[in-house]
């Protein structure tokens, strides 16, 4: 079968289903497209061996009432993975193997899936655009020393790229939906506590949520199905009834009203993004819905609030590294002490220093009241604004992204103007609501452009439905050159 | 606020990442730039806000406190960057 490796991964499900596909034929079309991967540096482990014998276990018997049956999937490596080096985009966990399985991936092989390969990203998950792993830029597949956006960017280039037929990213502040943006993939942040953070390498637990990022928004809803359920290992995890988000996929949105928050039309903001933004609200009309102008007065508070209350958690969690039970130890140091600096002081990258320099100072003797007390206290405000909005509105509809993908370098001296990239997505990792960013245009650079749908807690059913009905309608086609194969 | 060297010097070491001396500078300007990014937060009155650290309504579970999963001695250890039998090593602390 031709180019099955650029089908949709419900697509795909259902030629296995069928039995029109063997799973080793598809993986098999997968591993030839990874072998070509090398400029685009999207993966940091292959499973090619492991991942075909997978598959031809499965041809032997085929499962076939899973929901993933057969199917190869690459994840970001910032999940644990049994036996499998899981690094976290770090020299610090360069040569990490671990004992056990975080749950999300668990749930995924569960369901029939098998790993065929740990993907990019930015250092422990800090980064807006990829440039912060030690194993070196991702490439975004729409044009050569483009960044895929971060942190999950290895994840959103092997997508866009083919190189596996669905993923998985983690969201701490808009790291699968900022990456969705800049290759034209389709990435959701759930709920937080919707899908279990067991097993991920933590970055800021009151933010860090696990989600999918898929070509379609069918996929999604396969995917957040396969993922999302109760985990008596985390204890933020929501204790709910499964959902059947693929099956209840409806693009009947009528009736619904939709949230345009005037304070998301930012200074300086491009034209086409403005343009996209009322083209996504005409069609949202087009369907049947009924946009409602809002207001969410705290805004521009978001971004300040989260620079302080994610790299104080950051500080915390990566107390950890101190180079005895696991990772990279520094070979200097006659005494402990020492050796702690100095291993944490070559382990981590400046970005990672950066953050956790920040985050001790917030929460330090003195300064605690006035940076990190501060910063909850604005944070329930944030929340409070969307509380008040979905009174009024079903969901609400912003830009991604305040820009297209930018050129490897062109931010990497100016953590603020990084750090803007994320201007329309963290509000809702404070908040701890779910969003969605599906592919919704291009700029005249022919560059992806995406629009975020935002929902109330646990209504990622209604959050599918709207975007579903915006894709069949905005129907994005995107046609790469395949330029890194050359 | 701007940070000065000596303040970086001071959370370095309450951190446990010793800095490099040549870059103390450049580190300086990044985290001054960034403190007065996110100072606009004094521009808010919160004096009646409730500070939020959990956005779940429910507070957290507590879980009954029994071994589950134990004897995996071998395997913490097998991460471990120096061991010795079925201890972890570290430089001498006591003289």
């Amino acid at each position: 079968m031709s180019d099955i490796s650029k089908k949709s991964l419900t697509e795909i499900v259902k030629l296995i289903k069928k039995k029109e596909i063997k799973s080793e034929e598809l993986t098999q079309s997968f591993i030839n497209n990874i072998n070509k991967d090398k400029k685009l540096n999207s993966f940091i482990t292959k499973c090619s061996d492991s991942a075909l014998n997978k598959a031809k276990e499965f041809d032997k018997n085929p499962k076939i009432d899973k929901l993933l049956p057969g199917i190869p999937i690459a994840i970001k490596d910032l999940f644990c993975t049994q036996g499998v080096k899981t690094t976290a985009g770090s020299k610090m966990l360069e040569n990490f193997i671990p004992n056990y399985e975080s749950t999300i991936t668990n749930n995924l092989w569960n369901e029939g899936a098998f790993l065929l390969g740990k993907l990019n990203c930015d250092e422990y998950a800090m980064g807006s655009s990829n440039e912060t792993s030690f194993f070196g830029n991702v490439m975004n597949p729409i044009a050569e020393n483009t960044v895929p956006g971060g942190s999950s960017g290895g994840s959103a280039s092997a997508l866009a790229a083919d190189l596996t037929p669905t993923t998985i990213g983690t969201d701490t502040g808009g790291s699968i939906r900022q990456p969705a943006s800049f290759t034209g993939i389709v990435g959701l942040k759930p709920t937080y506590g919707l899908c279990s953070r067991w097993g991920i390498v933590a970055f800021a637990s009151s933010l860090d949520q696990a989600g999918p990022m898929t070509k379609t928004v069918s996929d999604c809803a396969l995917m957040l199905e396969a993922m999302a359920g109760f985990d008596k290992k985390d204890s933020t995890s929501i204790n709910k009834k499964k959902e059947s988000y693929s099956k209840n996929l409806t693009e009947n949105i009528k009736g619904l009203k939709i949230g345009i928050p005037k304070e998301y039309r930012i200074e300086g903001m491009s034209k086409e993004i403005d343009k996209l933004w009322e083209d996504g609200k005409k069609i949202l009309k087009d369907s049947g819905a009924e946009v409602i102008d809002i207001s969410l007065p705290n805004t521009k508070y978001a971004l300040p609030t989260y620079y302080i209350v994610a790299p104080a958690e950051a500080s915390s969690n990566l107390a950890r590294y101190d180079g005895v039970k696991y990772g990279f130890r520094s070979s200097k140091g006659d005494n402990l002490i020492d050796m702690y600096e100095n291993t944490r002081s070559e382990g981590f990258g400046d970005e990672v220093k950066r953050r956790i320099l920040i985050g001790t100072y917030v929460l330090s003797s003195g300064y605690y009241d006035a940076y990190y007390l501060k910063a909850q206290k604005v944070r329930r405000m944030i929340k409070n604004d969307f509380d008040q909005s979905f009174k009024k509105v079903d969901a609400i509809l912003t830009p991604s992204t305040p820009n297209s993908a930018f050129k490897i370098g062109e931010k990497k001296n100016d953590p603020i103007s990084m750090y803007l990239n994320d201007i329309f997505t963290v509000p809702v990792n404070l908040a701890g609501i779910p969003a969605i960013s599906i592919p919704a245009g291009t700029d005249n650079k022919n560059y992806p452009l995406g629009l975020q749908l935002i929902g109330r807690p646990l209504d990622e059913q209604k959050l599918l439905n709207i975007a579903y009905a915006a894709e069949k309608k905005i129907n994005f086609k995107q046609s790469l050159n395949r330029w890194w194969e050359k | 606020m701007s940070i000065d060297k000596d303040k970086i010097k001071h959370i370095s070491k309450l951190a446990r990442i010793s800095v490099d001396e040549k870059k103390i500078d450049s580190l300086a300007k990044d985290l001054s730039s960034i403190f007065k990014f996110i100072e606009q937060l004094k521009e808010l009155n919160t004096n009646k806000i409730e500070p939020l650290s959990s956005i779940l309504n429910e507070p957290l579970r507590s879980r009954k406190d029994e071994i589950n999963d134990g004897k995996i001695r071998e395997k913490i250890l097998e991460n471990s960057p120096i061991k010795n039998e079925e201890f972890f090593v570290v430089p001498k602390v006591i003289e």
